[in-house]
């Protein structure tokens, strides 16, 4: 990996007449990385990707793509990525293989081996026309573009969603083995975290048209805990990122070291779905991190 | 290269054990157990992702792991090949193997969850130890 980030964001913000659809993002995305976008809908995820793709003008900031700055209209980038669209813009009155031909013909590389490697994998009939394919398959159609494309970078923006589940397995494999054998950087969106969970080493949580939080996925799980312990008991030295209260009991996710519990708390370690869930839960504990004289920290001697 | 993969890994995604490590541990099981033998190589890490669909990089992050554990080697533009065995397994494995599956059997027909089970494996492996010293 180099210093240069496959994707870059600096204070990026699109606006939609009066809403922003994206706003303060600043991000990047390591090159050879596998990085995941999530986010509820409506959260900004196409907007980033879209913005990445030079597809849509930002109204603030930049966005890089291997150290150059995406200026819409400009080819020069394009050369070096492949984008999947939720609407899969493609020609329904062309059959399977024109569609190949037609990417072989646009593009200056391509690898019909590698397009036609992912649709024979998965049973996609050649020389069917679009028209007729189910949404499945024509998401399949859409990704063996970017992929014979053999771009640096692929933007993928819910590359599984239309796919039932053995389909978006399928999916997953062909696709990690074909950017296994080159170091391809993908960024791609989903919902589906415990999906991702094995597959990106990076994780991106949007909510709000905002970035809660980014970072390697080892660290993310390094940094956050779950305690269980007694309701209203304030905690210091921690970052509440979610409450869940029962009658008695407190279940928190909180952000950074513990510090010395009581033992009527216990700690877990939380899995890659319940970091994300709390980040896009609205319960947020204001001020409970704030509070001083706690009893669960006073065990703690200054230091 | 050709054939099928030396080794089929799984991945455990309910087991919160890293997908590295599970497949670390998988190689060191397969030594043990005699599937793979020096000399054998290893599957390419695109045939890795290919099987369970996890990061190409928590494969290779794996096999350097292996491989600072000595007990392979990359030989470059080639592949992953094992270099030593981790042989501890002798012929009354199968054995071995039978009759701790019939005590699991019995244990759980005396009424003992698994943590119960658990517990008593480790006792046992302690004062087993104890003996031989």
């Amino acid at each position: 990996m180099t210093d240069v980030a496959a994707v870059e964001t600096i204070d990026l913000g699109r606006r939609y007449h009066t809403k922003w659809g994206l706003r303060d993002c600043s991000l990047s995305v390591p090159e050879g990385s596998i990085t995941g976008l999530v986010g509820p809908n409506g959260a900004g995820k196409s907007t980033l990707l879209r913005l990445a793709a030079g597809l849509s003008r930002p109204t603030k900031g930049t966005v890089s793509i291997f150290g150059q700055i995406v200026r819409p209209n400009s080819t020069e980038h394009l050369r070096r990525l492949g984008y999947f669209d939720q609407l899969r813009p493609l020609y329904p009155g062309l059959r399977v293989d024109e569609t190949l031909r037609l990417g072989e013909k646009l593009n200056q590389q391509w690898d019909n081996g590698a397009a036609l490697e992912l649709l024979n994998e998965l049973e996609v009939p050649l020389t069917e026309r679009v028209s007729r394919l189910s949404l499945g398959q024509q998401a399949l159609v859409a990704l063996s573009l970017c992929i014979g494309k053999r771009p640096d970078l692929l933007l993928l923006d819910e590359p599984v969603a239309s796919l039932d589940p053995l389909a978006r397995r399928q999916l997953l494999e062909t696709l990690l083995a074909t950017v296994a054998e080159r170091g391809t950087t993908v960024f791609l969106s989903s919902h589906i975290i415990s999906e991702l969970e094995p597959v990106c080493d990076h994780l991106i949580i949007l909510s709000s048209s905002a970035v809660r939080i980014s970072g390697s996925t080892e660290e993310l799980l390094a940094d956050h805990r779950i305690l269980v312990g007694p309701r209203g008991t304030p905690l210091r030295g921690v970052e509440v990122i979610s409450v869940r209260d029962a009658e008695r009991q407190s279940t928190l996710l909180v952000r950074g070291r513990p510090p010395d519990l009581d033992p009527a708390w216990r700690i877990l370690q939380p899995d890659l779905d319940e970091v994300v869930l709390a980040y896009l839960s609205d319960r947020i504990a204001g001020d409970r991190s704030e509070t001083s004289d706690s009893p669960a920290s006073t065990r703690r001697s200054p230091s | 290269m050709s054939g099928e993969p030396t080794l089929q890994f799984r991945l455990d995604r309910k087991s919160g054990v890293p997908a590295y490590r599970q497949v670390v541990d998988q190689v060191r099981q397969a030594l043990r157990l005699g599937i793979l033998r020096p000399g054998d190589q290893l599957p390419t890490v695109r045939d890795v992702v290919k099987q369970i669909a996890i990061n190409p990089n928590t494969v290779h992050r794996a096999y350097r792991d292996l491989e600072a554990q000595g007990l392979t080697e990359g030989r470059p533009g080639s592949g992953t090949y094992i270099r030593r065995s981790l042989s501890k397994v002798p012929q009354e494995q199968p054995q071995l193997q039978r009759q701790l599956e019939r005590w699991m059997r019995a244990a759980r027909a005396a009424g003992l969850g698994d943590e119960a089970i658990a517990a008593l494996v480790a006792e046992a492996a302690e004062t087993s130890k104890k003996e031989e010293l």
